[in-house]
C-alpha cells in the first residue's frame, strides 16, 4: 500500500533544532528563519557535539562569519543611535565592548564586504534617521541633533549637507512637496 | 568575497559621454556589469522585455532625442514592475529647478556631470557605494534623496 504524508519543513526544522538544542542543554531562542540566538556562549565542544548532531538532517552550521560580522556591526550602530539614555563615547569602543572583537578587526571586516567603513556608514545611518524624523515627526533640528548625539545643529545640518548635498530644510520641502503628489509616486 | 555583481544601466545620447562613463566604471573597485542605451527609448524597451533581470541602478541623462530623461523617469516610476528601481540622474544642468523637479519625479540621486575623468570617477564610485549602502542595509528608501 502507498501512504500519503504533507508535511511542514519549516516546522520540521524547528522541532529539529529544538530537540537537538534541549538536548545539549543549552539555553535559546529561535529568532527567526534560520537564526538562533543563545544566551549563553557555547564551547567549543558543545557546538561541535550540536553541529554534528544536526549534520545528517541536513542543518548546517553557517561559517560565513564575515557576513554575520557585518550584520552584528550594522545592528549594533542602529541599537547604539536609538538608545536615547546612554550615548557612548566613542563608537569604536562601543563596538568592539559590545562584539567582543577589537575595532581593527571588525573595520577591516566590514570596509571588505560593503565597500564603505564603519564611520561612513554610521554617518549615512544617522543622516537616514534625521531624514527620517524630519519627514514622520515635528521634531525641531534642535532636538534632532540632541537625539542623534550631535554636538550642535550646526554640526548636524554640515554634516546633512555633506552626505545628502541638500540642505535639511530642502530635502524637508522636497519631501513635502512629493507628499503632497500622486501618492503612488515614491 | 561574496559581494555580488551590481547591475548598471546608463542611458546617454552622447558618444564621448558614454565612454568616459564607461572607463571610470570599469576603474572603480566594485563589481558591475554595465548596459549602455543611447536614447530614452532604447532604454525603456530594454526595462520592458519580458523576464529580463532589472538593473540595480540607472544613470539617465535629462537631454537625450525621441524620449528624454525626465519622460523615463515618470514612466519608470509609473510602472508598478520598476518604480522600486534606484534611479540617478546623471545631467550637465545644475539648476535648482531641474534638481527639484526630478526629485518631484522620483529620482533618488541627482549627479552632476563632472568636467574631467578623475571627478567623474570619484562621482561615479560614491553614487555605487551609496546604492549599495541602500542595496544591503535596512535604510529607508522612501527618503533616498541625494545630490552628488
Amino acid at each position: 500500500m502507498i501512504l500519503f504524508v504533507k508535511y511542514n519543513l519549516n516546522l520540521m526544522c524547528k522541532t529539529f533544532l529544538k530537540e537537538h538544542l534541549d538536548a545539549l542543554d543549552i539555553s535559546y531562542t529561535l529568532t527567526g528563519v534560520g537564526e538562533v540566538y543563545i544566551k549563553e556562549k557555547l564551547s567549543q565542544e558543545k557546538k561541535k557535539k550540536l553541529s554534528d548532531s544536526l549534520k545528517k538532517y541536513g542543518i548546517e552550521i553557517l561559517t560565513n562569519q564575515k557576513l554575520t560580522l557585518v550584520e552584528r556591526i550594522k545592528n549594533a550602530i542602529d541599537e547604539m543611535l536609538k538608545d536615547n539614555e546612554n550615548k557612548p563615547l566613542k563608537l569604536s569602543t562601543y563596538l568592539s565592548d559590545t562584539l567582543n572583537y577589537s575595532y581593527t578587526h571588525l573595520s577591516s571586516i566590514f570596509s571588505e564586504s560593503t565597500y564603505t567603513s564603519i564611520e561612513n556608514y554610521t554617518i549615512l545611518r544617522k543622516v537616514d534617521l534625521v531624514k527620517d524624523y524630519l519627514c514622520n515627526t515635528n521634531l525641531t533640528l534642535t532636538e534632532i541633533a540632541f537625539k542623534l548625539n550631535y554636538s550642535s545643529v550646526a554640526h548636524l545640518s554640515g554634516q546633512f549637507k555633506k552626505t545628502t548635498g541638500l540642505t535639511p530644510s530642502s530635502f524637508q520641502n522636497i519631501m513635502k512637496k512629493k507628499k503632497n503628489l500622486i501618492p503612488n509616486i515614491k | 568575497m561574496t559581494n555580488k555583481l551590481l547591475n548598471i544601466v546608463l542611458a546617454d545620447d552622447d558618444e564621448d559621454d558614454r565612454m568616459l562613463f564607461k572607463e571610470a566604471i570599469d576603474e572603480i573597485n566594485i563589481r558591475t556589469k554595465l548596459s549602455i542605451f543611447n536614447h530614452g527609448q532604447q532604454l525603456m524597451d530594454y526595462l520592458t522585455l519580458p523576464n529580463i533581470i532589472l538593473p540595480n541602478l540607472i544613470f539617465l541623462d535629462l537631454n537625450m532625442p525621441i524620449k528624454n530623461g525626465t519622460q523615463c523617469l515618470i514612466e519608470i516610476r509609473s510602472n508598478p514592475m520598476l518604480q522600486d528601481l534606484c534611479v540617478a540622474i546623471y545631467s550637465t544642468s545644475s539648476s535648482e529647478r531641474d534638481i527639484e523637479e526630478t526629485f518631484l519625479n522620483g529620482a533618488n540621486i541627482y549627479v552632476n556631470k563632472p568636467t574631467n575623468f578623475s571627478k567623474l570617477r570619484e562621482v561615479v564610485e560614491k553614487v555605487l557605494q551609496l546604492n549599495w549602502q541602500y542595496h544591503t542595509s535596512n535604510l529607508n528608501k522612501d527618503t533616498f534623496l541625494f545630490r552628488i
